[in-house]
């Protein structure tokens, strides 16, 4: 491709930058008929999620002792509709109910990353990075991952969508990737843009490449999303978390938009009033649970080649605190959605919630490593190796084995 | 030092607010340290009064008289409604039931009139604002700034933060920034924004009277946050064990509630009822002094901490000078802060008297609050309403006062050299460029604002732009605008 700009019109600077990042000037490789051509989605839920109030282990003699106030219950006016004998769901999550009944949607419980302290910011390092402990916060797992896929893969050429205003360190890395947040301002002209760029190429090469993917995953967002206007809400509400998902959802149905996306929800952090089936985590559980709706009515036929999953950084104390709510924990769950998904199961070896069978005497025991999760949906779904898994997308991981048959 | 354009171009930029273009850019450069040493001199000038800046009890005051208000109101709808649903029950003639609240406004009616929260919210945001537009280096201002980040409450919270968020930063923070550390994490401690914002209202002694009474507990948000993020950082040497101490020292540790009860409503106060009784033991050292002072000895060894004084100057040095900053630097600010016993002001001067800090490559991005105060001041615009600020701040990722997470927004430039943040900016800069009336020459613009530190490449882009719009979004964007 020729580098040199030929002239200064934002078409040029595209396809110069497109070297890089543009793919819609790339051949479409992997459209044709009967490929796969996979979409995955991972969703931060920053703040650290109650797993226990999520999804209520009600079949466990000593769940409804110790979350108090804030179990969920099968029966009674607010009862929680059951994913198994032992399991029961958040009332505010109908579509993943309904999801989980098509078998389209899982449930990993009792699940942790390896991150055994209580910060919130180094467990989200932790999780985000995909190393074993914290301090790693230059790359994240997903850019990893994307950098690995082989050269003409679809995802590789298409690269990963961070959806708001800064790009989630899950996603950033040596791979290139695009950012999309709802549109507020009208935007500068394409030969202001243009004069810029060229400026930015001479003087500073990095807000050169930052402001091209922007403006690149703009033009893309102004042709799917013409008609949706103004920002709904911040993404600890249930609109601004449907917007996000509705958005990052016709970008990846685009056949020449991104395959994998990375969004972040904020306010799990519960530690006062929580609320069990109705309330302030019910509330944040339904923002999610239309997420999920969003992507699942966004991507239309994709759907069923799209894998979707739910994270955070560590779960919450299996008792209630003194203020109705929980404080910093471990396990957790991880949800999972999607056509591709082998759904229909909660996935726990369940740990029980006997004092001596708490973690620290305060929190469920984690007993499936979170990395296994992800690596098994990373090597079923979108074909990464063991080894590459292991040495490079989550270092020192190699004792959390893929888990098999996640992927339908 | 001497004469030197550069270092004052560095002066207004990486310790300012960037240069306002009215001869500001000549006097650094005749003394850059010199120009930024005055401010720390002048008495008061961290402090900030005005029209419609009450105090955190009054607002708070306020604030419970209209949520009361609104309750009678909502019983009141729902009182008539029931009294008329009885009346159809019984066979009287039923009068038209009352409309309920939510439907009272109806489309094309006007709005409702903004409530306390919110008239207190763009009151606090212009002055804060304003300030730094006017300020004449703005390094105090800067300082201000980044020690509400270090102890941020958020306004996403709710209405409570909301009312309070900038009387908090002019009660707690700013009669500090000068001062000493410990005088500043007892005021932050103890201010009802932090109290509300980490829950601590809520946490009891389960021994405390309260406790046994109503059989509650605690709430560790508070105590967790202030070893992590207020003082000796996560690696500090810390366990669980020290977070739940500190959190039962901290019990009792409230604000007078809407009734009075504890005091004038909304006041902090040490409410006993809930002080979990007995000596405490935090990091090794016991803690037996009654109520308050308990607590109190407990933030005073917190501030003492090396680990403290480590934590505050890597946080101090990335800030101002690069997201990597020099070890010798980073070592000399923690000395510093050890040895005065956490003076800031001392911790601002060793700052600006370090070669390191002058020497580095400016290599930071303005974060978008910085941003938009600098396009301020070079295109002399003074803000006239709080409602665009807050708008464009929103836009930026970085709406005031309302980090997502209680350790503030990211300092570091990578996080916010995004595709869609830098897109945001051009965006923004080329609205800016478009409502500035009567334009000087950006040429000009770009002399006095930069002066002989503007790259030629830039200055040729600004010269050559097919408009005076098209040439200030240029100037606006341009790295010596956007970098520091």
């Amino acid at each position: 491709m020729d580098r040199q700009l030929v002239s200064l019109t934002r078409r040029a600077v595209l396809a110069d930058a497109g070297a890089l990042f543009a793919w819609a000037n790339m051949p479409r490789i992997a459209s044709a008929a009967g490929a796969r051509d996979p979409r995955f989605v991972v969703i931060i839920l920053r703040g650290a999620l109650d797993g226990l109030s999520a999804v209520g282990p009600t079949g466990d003699p000593d769940y409804a002792g110790l979350h108090g106030d804030i179990a969920l219950s099968r029966s009674g006016p607010d009862a929680a509709p059951p994913l198994d004998s032992f399991f029961a769901l958040n009332p505010g999550m109908p579509n993943f109910h309904r999801l989980f009944g098509a078998k389209q949607a899982a449930v990993v419980h009792a699940v942790a990353t390896a991150y055994r302290d209580r910060s919130h910011f180094d467990g989200q390092d932790v999780l985000e990075s995909g190393y074993p402990g914290p301090g790693f916060a230059t790359s994240g797992w997903l850019n990893r991952a994307l950098s690995l896929l082989p050269a003409g893969e679809a995802v590789r050429l298409r690269s990963g969508l961070g959806v708001g205003v800064t790009t989630p360190l899950l996603l950033r890395g040596q791979a290139p990737v695009v950012g999309w947040a709802p549109q507020v301002l009208p935007p500068a002209g394409d030969d202001l843009a243009a004069r810029l760029i060229n400026l930015y190429r001479h003087v500073d090469p990095p807000l050169a490449d930052a402001l091209v993917r922007g403006l690149d995953i703009d033009r893309l967002a102004s042709r799917e999303m013409s008609g949706e206007k103004g920002r709904r809400g911040g993404m600890d509400s249930i609109p601004g978390m449907a917007q996000a998902a509705r958005g990052a959802a016709r970008l990846i149905a685009a056949d020449d938009g991104p395959r994998i996306a990375a969004l972040a929800f904020d306010g799990w952090d519960t530690h006062a009033n929580e609320g069990g089936p109705r309330g302030r985590l019910a509330q944040l559980l339904s923002g999610l649970d239309g997420a999920f709706a969003e992507f699942e009515k966004g991507l239309g036929p994709h759907w069923s080649d799209t894998f979707i999953v739910a994270i955070t950084e560590f779960g919450r104390t299996a008792r209630i605190n003194g203020t109705t709510g929980t404080d910093h924990g471990t396990a957790t769950v991880a949800f999972l959605a999607g056509g591709a998904v082998a759904g229909g199961r909660v996935i726990a070896d369940w740990p029980g919630l006997k004092n001596d069978q708490l973690h620290e005497n305060r929190d469920l025991r984690p007993t499936t490593d979170l990395r296994a999760v992800l690596k098994g949906a990373l090597a079923d779904h979108l074909g990464l190796g063991a080894g590459a898994l292991a040495a490079t997308v989550f270092p020192g991981s190699a004792a959390a084995k893929p888990m098999a048959g996640l992927v339908v | 030092m001497a004469n030197d354009p550069r270092a004052g171009f560095t002066a207004l930029n990486r310790f300012g607010f960037g240069a306002r273009g009215d001869g500001d850019l000549a006097a650094a450069a005749s003394d850059p340290r010199g120009f930024l040493d005055a401010e720390l001199h002048e008495p008061g000038i961290a402090l900030l009064d005005g029209p419609g800046l009450g105090r955190s009890a009054d607002l708070l005051k306020r604030l419970f008289e209209e949520q009361e208000r609104q309750r009678r109101e909502r019983e009141g709808a729902d009182r008539a409604r029931i009294a008329s649903a009885l009346q159809i029950v019984l066979g009287a003639e039923p009068s038209p039931p009352p409309p309920a609240p939510q439907e009272a406004v109806k489309p094309g009616q006007p709005p409702k009139p903004p409530g306390v929260e919110q008239l207190a919210f763009r009151a606090e945001a212009l002055a804060r604002f304003q300030r730094a537009v006017a300020a004449r280096a703005g390094f105090v201002e800067r300082l201000v700034c980044f020690w509400s980040n270090h102890f941020c409450v958020s306004a996403m919270k709710g209405g409570f933060v909301r009312a309070i968020a900038g009387a908090y930063e002019r009660e707690a923070i700013r009669p500090h920034v000068l001062g000493h550390f410990v005088d500043m994490l007892e005021a932050v401690e103890q201010h009802p924004a932090m109290i509300f914002y980490l829950d601590n209202q809520q946490s009891m002694g389960p021994e405390s009277q309260a406790g046994r009474n109503r059989k509650r507990g605690l709430n560790e948000n508070l105590a967790r946050e202030i070893m992590e993020l207020h003082t000796l950082g996560v690696d500090g040497g810390y366990t669980q064990a020290d977070v739940t101490s500190l959190a039962r020292v901290l019990t009792g540790w409230t604000f007078a509630g809407s009734d009075g009860r504890l005091g004038e409503p909304g006041a902090p106060v040490f409410f006993a009822n809930f002080h979990q009784p007995g000596a405490q033991t935090v990091l090794g050292r016991a803690y037996a002094e009654p109520d308050r002072t308990q607590g109190l000895a407990a933030l005073d060894a917190l501030a003492k901490s090396p680990a403290t004084a480590r934590r505050i100057a890597m946080k101090f040095a990335r800030h101002f000078v690069a997201d990597d900053p020099p070890p010798a630097l980073v070592d000399r600010l923690a000395k510093n802060f050890a040895d005065s016993g956490g003076d800031l002001k001392a911790l601002a001067q060793t700052l600006i008297a370090s070669p390191e800090a002058w020497a580095a490559p400016a290599a930071k991005l303005r974060n978008p609050y910085e941003f938009l105060v600098a396009a301020a001041r070079a295109t002399g615009r003074p803000p006239l309403d709080a409602g665009p600020i807050l708008g464009d701040l929103d836009t930026l990722g970085q709406p005031l006062w309302s980090p997502p997470g209680p350790n503030g927004f990211a300092d570091t430039a990578a996080a916010w050299i995004s595709p869609e943040g830098m897109k945001a900016r051009l965006d923004m800069s080329w609205r800016i460029a478009s409502r500035v009336p009567d334009m000087p020459n950006p040429v000009d613009m770009l002399d006095k604002i930069a002066g002989p530190a503007a790259t030629p490449e830039t200055r040729q882009a600004v010269a050559r732009a097919d408009s005076r719009q098209q040439a200030l979004a240029l100037l606006l964007m341009s790295p010596e605008m956007q970098r520091r």
